[in-house]
């Protein structure tokens, strides 16, 4: 057995609960969210149906002209076997406005761009879905700071950011995700034949595991090189999740007055329901 | 220690006193009119848990008309009541008042604030200073707060001064859903320190905790009963709210005590001697 294995059924029944009880707590009862075709919101997806009815959640499609035309696809599948509403936002004109406008070749930028206008439409479509953008982030890829700030990270909520992507497979798999979502290469398909692990350079199932004995079990550089993991994964994926720090906070404030926003005023979002 | 028993296992809303009262006079008024005698809520039950700012905001005085009114109640039914505590010195205490015949029998205030990990109690709450069991008209209780339990000194304590009940109130976030367990690690822990309490101090153990999220965080209920032999007596399934009806006996206590009298042959002086080498500097 995999240490990183859950029980689906029982972390199906949490994140169903945490997903009606804090959008209550906000004064809703629906959701918006992208869906990529990929695995993460599909579950994502999966999970706002069971929790607040196929009727209550929007699945929103956003291709770029080059996206895979099978991302498409594999998101109309899910939506199709989920029941939950759709909407085909195109963002080929507003990203390319800018884009094409000022020239801008840079694959990270231009891939940045695309994840930020992704952002604007799911935040507009809040308004006239009457529902809050949930996320699709999970921890792996929050760990390793894998993800446009302000873009695909953007969220009012998400239920599976404390969830590793082995652990996102599981409960995808228990939820009832189409296969087609399981099977492929994970992608954030922002230029052609991107791939998550050929990006990143190294495998979901190595990054899960090293994270899982430096965050979780809060293990050493020694002791983790004691565990089998060499020592320049592990200096790699420290300094990685040092670097992306800023990706995981909120902006910084310069203090000046006595009582300073998130500094000595400090609330829980839930404040005053 | 003979009375019939409710645990209110309540998901209280962040911060809203007003709307917590409400709920708890609801829950006493139910509880009463199906015959129970004694009813105990969650830690903090009148507040909701992570109050960071708000811990100042809602703190009650002991004479506060909030446990004016429950303690009115109290007159059919005693109720444990959890609260932000405002002494008269201003200090500020994560508080369970037991309420008795219309009025205040006893105040626990948490010794053991937690202060790691997710949890910042010592920056909101002072201290409590004593463990101290008292009499009720159904017998002879002991109040722990949630961490207060993590101890074994602060239920040793119970145990030596007589206590036939523990009343275990708690905020407990729910953790842990790896190694493919079908329950959380949180619930495993607990079960095994409350069976322990149970079984080491020949008493019964009631655990209230709270259900409910609070900004991602949630609470794991489960609130349960354990007899005087350490065996799960009740326990409420699941997530939801929901309340628990047990019946306390001093038979289960007799027999448990003639079977193994651990209260008997417990040598608290020879701690005292260790103790005090220890005070004292030396190698106990």
């Amino acid at each position: 057995m995999n240490p990183l294995d859950i029980h689906p059924p029982l972390v199906e029944q949490l994140l169903v609960q945490f997903l009606r009880e804090e959008l209550a707590s906000a004064g809703f009862s629906r959701a918006v969210l992208g869906i990529s075709g990929g695995v993460d919101s599909a579950l994502v997806a999966a999970l706002c149906a069971r929790a607040l009815g196929p009727e209550n959640v929007l699945g929103v499609m956003m291709p770029y002209r080059t996206s895979n035309p099978d991302s498409e696809g594999h998101a109309r599948l899910l939506a199709s076997a989920l029941g939950i509403a759709t909407r085909k936002v195109e963002i080929t004109g507003m990203a390319d406005g800018y884009l094409a406008a000022h020239k801008v070749e840079d694959r990270m930028r231009r891939g940045n761009v695309m994840a930020r206008c992704r952002m604007i439409v799911l935040y507009d479509l809040s308004v006239e879905w009457k529902g809050l953008v949930v996320g699709t982030s999970n921890k792996t890829e929050i760990l390793l700071g894998y993800s446009t700030q302000w873009g695909d990270s953007a969220s009012a909520l998400n239920p599976i950011g404390d969830l590793y992507k082995h652990q996102i497979y599981q409960l995808s798999r228990h939820m009832g995700v189409p296969a087609p979502i399981l099977d492929k290469a994970p992608s954030a398909d922002l230029f052609e034949g991107q791939t998550d692990e050929g990006e990143l350079g190294f495998s979901y199932a190595d990054a899960d595991r090293l994270l899982h004995h430096m965050v979780d079990l809060r293990m050493s550089e020694s002791e983790l090189v004691e565990a089998g993991f060499s020592v320049d994964f592990v200096r790699r994926i420290a300094a990685r999740i040092a670097a992306t720090q800023f990706k995981r906070v909120m902006p910084l404030i310069a203090k000046l007055s006595q009582r300073t926003v998130n500094q000595d005023f400090r609330y829980l979002r839930d404040w005053g329901r | 220690m003979d009375c019939r028993l409710t645990v209110a296992q309540t998901n209280p809303a962040l911060g809203n006193v007003g709307r917590n009262l409400e709920e708890h006079v609801a829950q006493v008024e139910a509880a009463r009119r199906s015959g129970s005698q004694v009813i105990v809520f969650p830690e903090l039950s009148l507040t909701g848990y992570f109050l960071k700012d708000q811990t100042a905001e809602v703190a009650l005085s002991i004479e506060s008309r909030e446990l004016a009114r429950l303690a009115e109640l109290s007159r059919d039914i005693s109720i444990a009541v959890g609260f932000v505590e405002r002494s008269d010195d201003g200090r500020i205490y994560n508080s369970v008042a037991f309420l008795e015949d219309g009025a205040v029998l006893h105040v626990h205030r948490k010794v053991h604030l937690v202060t790691y990990g997710m949890f910042d109690e010592m920056r909101e709450f002072a201290a409590g200073h004593s463990f101290a069991t008292f009499r009720s008209r159904h017998g002879r209780f002991g109040l722990l707060v949630c961490e207060d339990a993590w101890h074994v000194s602060s239920g040793y304590q119970h145990f030596l001064a007589g206590a036939d009940a523990l009343l275990v109130t708690s905020c407990s976030p729910g953790r842990g859903v790896d190694g493919g367990a079908r329950e959380l690690a949180s619930e495993r822990t607990w079960r095994t320190l409350l069976e322990a309490y149970g079984l080491l101090f020949q008493t019964w153990v009631v655990y209230s905790n709270r259900v409910g999220w609070e900004d991602g965080v949630f609470f794991w209920g489960g609130s349960r009963v354990i007899d005087p032999f350490g065996a799960e007596s009740a326990r409420l399934e699941g997530l939801e709210p929901g309340r628990l009806d047990v019946r306390i006996t001093s038979d289960a206590l007799r027999r448990a005590r003639v079977a193994t009298p651990l209260r008997r042959d417990s040598r608290p002086d020879l701690l005292a001697r260790a103790l005090g080498r220890l005070g004292e500097g030396r190698n106990a």
